[in-house]
């Protein structure tokens, strides 16, 4: 049951037309400012060649570009996960699925696997013209693999949060809009501390996510993706359940 | 239809409430397998609600919904699927093709996937969209948009069809066609429609259930509905007619009312028609009978009626 929602939220996603436009300038971008990293890495690549440990290709150019990538994502995912729920309720397609023998687990988990889905194919895409670089130079994998998995847990972590907001109103640009400031009050409490210790600053996937970034693979990253991502998806199945009662 | 057949779909003392306020008061329903019920009211009666609460996308209050024998909140989704729902607005993904759709519902029901295109060819067939199938939703107009909404209830097999106002917003032809259709699920599944228009309730509905300001206050065969408070009696055109006291003298006749020199109405009691008589005598004596019209209520009368004595 999950799987024939998610393959029809992750269908329906591509009969839009906006998402190929999307995917489209979103491949501009990502190419774009690989070159410049790339342009850069080559202009100074003679001095670093004089340092004693030089950063390679892999943390001079495709490290940074994950880190856009991340901040990209931060914008897009509103995007999407403001039709999840928020458009079905108002266009009252959601009676089907409440009609329908599925449980709330069923319509939010596969809701969130298509989606999940959609935005692997993203990173997926990302990482492949990363890997061209190894036509020239070493790679450095385990760096990749962090970031990859970095990427991905972070985008589900958004993606979770994004879904449990459109869960809440009847108006999917409310859900986008709600949902992106506070992707954005949680990355400026990311930026804004002053130290590593900072509260606020660990409630910040993306201060999660630096880590992975650089390519340390910490257990505590891992446990708050994963809490991040179950809470606002029980989160979101109550919120079902609730709409069955009081709307 | 017969009082033996299955009780498909039961409902005990529902209540509902928004908020604070109560709309819901307390309904019991009983679906019989291969029924038509009507469920007739105002606008804002309650129909809707109801119909949601028994599809489960709505939870009631309190009261108990049995449906083919699964409790429907312990037991929900096998209750569920014996259930099939055609909401107020269609519930249509408008960027999805027919074909699509209707396998996504499928499968949502869990028709194995070995039936699936059995059933899509079947259903398509019942519904007339045999042409539409590649088409994508958005772009049918709002007639086949309803057929695929019907389809979309009807493609498992479902024992009880939940249709909620399956025929507004048609045109005339299209009206005519659901109702057959309506008709014809009617034979082998159990169907109850809301609906506010008296003509649907006459022409497809075996049992009415009026409902007003969240209760039901009244509920029997559409034929009895029809009856209800009526008397019965006809019309009858004499061209030479004799004097009032001669046709009041035909056994059965309670009351003659001239209606013009003409036209007389003629009330009797229930149990005996007087009518064969009267044109025997008529004949026998030159009146020259022209016309005898049996007295019909319309339902709209019947139920402004009904919902009028609840009020007083």
């Amino acid at each position: 049951m999950i799987l024939t929602i998610a393959h029809k939220e992750f269908r329906s996603l591509f009969s839009i037309p906006s998402t190929w436009l999307i995917l489209g300038a979103l491949q501009f971008i990502f190419a774009w400012f690989f070159f410049a990293r790339l342009d850069v890495f080559l202009q100074v690549q003679s001095q670093l060649a004089q340092l004693a440990n030089a950063p390679g290709a892999t943390l001079a150019v495709a490290a940074p570009l994950f880190g856009t990538i991340a901040l990209i994502l931060m914008m897009l995912i509103p995007i999407f996960t403001m039709r999840l729920i928020a458009e079905e309720r108002r266009n009252q397609t959601l009676t089907l699925l409440m009609s329908a023998p599925v449980s709330d687990i069923h319509i939010v988990v596969g809701k969130f696997i298509g989606l999940m889905l959609f935005l692997l194919l993203i990173i997926a895409s990302c990482m492949l013209m990363v890997l061209t670089l190894a036509a020239g130079t070493q790679l450095d994998t385990g760096l990749l693999f962090t970031n990859a998995l970095g990427l991905i847990l972070l985008a589900a972590s958004y993606t979770a949060l994004g879904l449990y907001i459109s869960s809440l109103t009847k108006q999917p640009v409310v859900a986008a809009i709600g949902a992106l400031a506070i992707f954005f009050g949680l990355w400026l409490a990311d930026v804004s501390a002053v130290d590593n210790n900072n509260t606020l600053r660990a409630l910040a996937p993306t201060s999660h996510f630096q880590n992975f970034n650089i390519g340390l693979l910490n257990s505590t990253d891992l446990m708050f993706f994963l809490l991040f991502c179950t809470v606002f998806l029980l989160l979101t199945i109550r919120q079902l359940y609730n709409n069955r009662i009081y709307s | 239809m017969s009082v033996t057949a299955p009780i498909t779909l039961s409902a005990r003392n529902l209540i509902r409430r928004f908020g604070q306020r109560e709309v819901i008061h307390g309904i019991s329903l009983e679906l019989r397998h291969s029924e038509v019920l009507g469920l007739l009211g105002h606008n804002g009666a309650g129909k809707s609600t109801t119909l949601q609460m028994l599809t489960g996308a709505l939870l009631p209050h309190s009261g108990e919904i049995e449906i083919c024998g699964f409790d429907l909140t312990r037991q929900s989704q096998k209750a569920k699927a014996q259930t099939g729902f055609l909401p107020e607005t269609p519930p249509l993904y408008r960027e999805m093709s027919v074909n699509d759709f209707l396998i996504f519902v499928a499968k949502l029901h869990r028709i194995p996937r070995a039936q699936i295109a059995d059933a899509l060819t079947e259903t398509k067939r019942r519904c007339g969209l045999q042409d539409n199938g590649t088409k994508i939703i958005g772009t049918l107009s709002k007639g086949y948009q309803q057929r695929v909404g019907i389809a979309q209830a009807i493609i498992h097999q479902p024992e009880v069809i939940i249709l909620d106002e399956p025929t507004v917003g048609l045109d005339p032809s299209q009206i005519r066609d659901i109702r057959a259709l309506i008709r014809e699920l009617g034979n082998m599944h159990s169907v109850i429609l809301s609906t506010h228009l008296l003509g649907e309730v006459e022409s497809i509905c075996d049992r009415v259930e009026i409902m007003h300001h969240g209760r039901l206050i009244y509920g029997d065969s559409s034929t009895k509905m029809q009856q209800y408070g009526s008397q019965s009696g006809f019309i009858v055109t004499l061209l030479a007619p004799p004097t009032l006291s001669e046709l009041q003298a035909i056994a059965g006749i309670q009351q003659v009312d001239p209606l013009s020199t003409t036209q007389f109405r003629i009330l009797h009691t229930a149990n005996t028609n007087p009518s064969a008589a009267l044109l025997a005598l008529a004949a026998q004596h030159g009146w020259q009978a022209e016309q005898l019209v049996p007295l019909q209520t319309r339902l709209e009368d019947v139920f402004m009626q009904i919902t009028q004595d609840e009020k007083l």
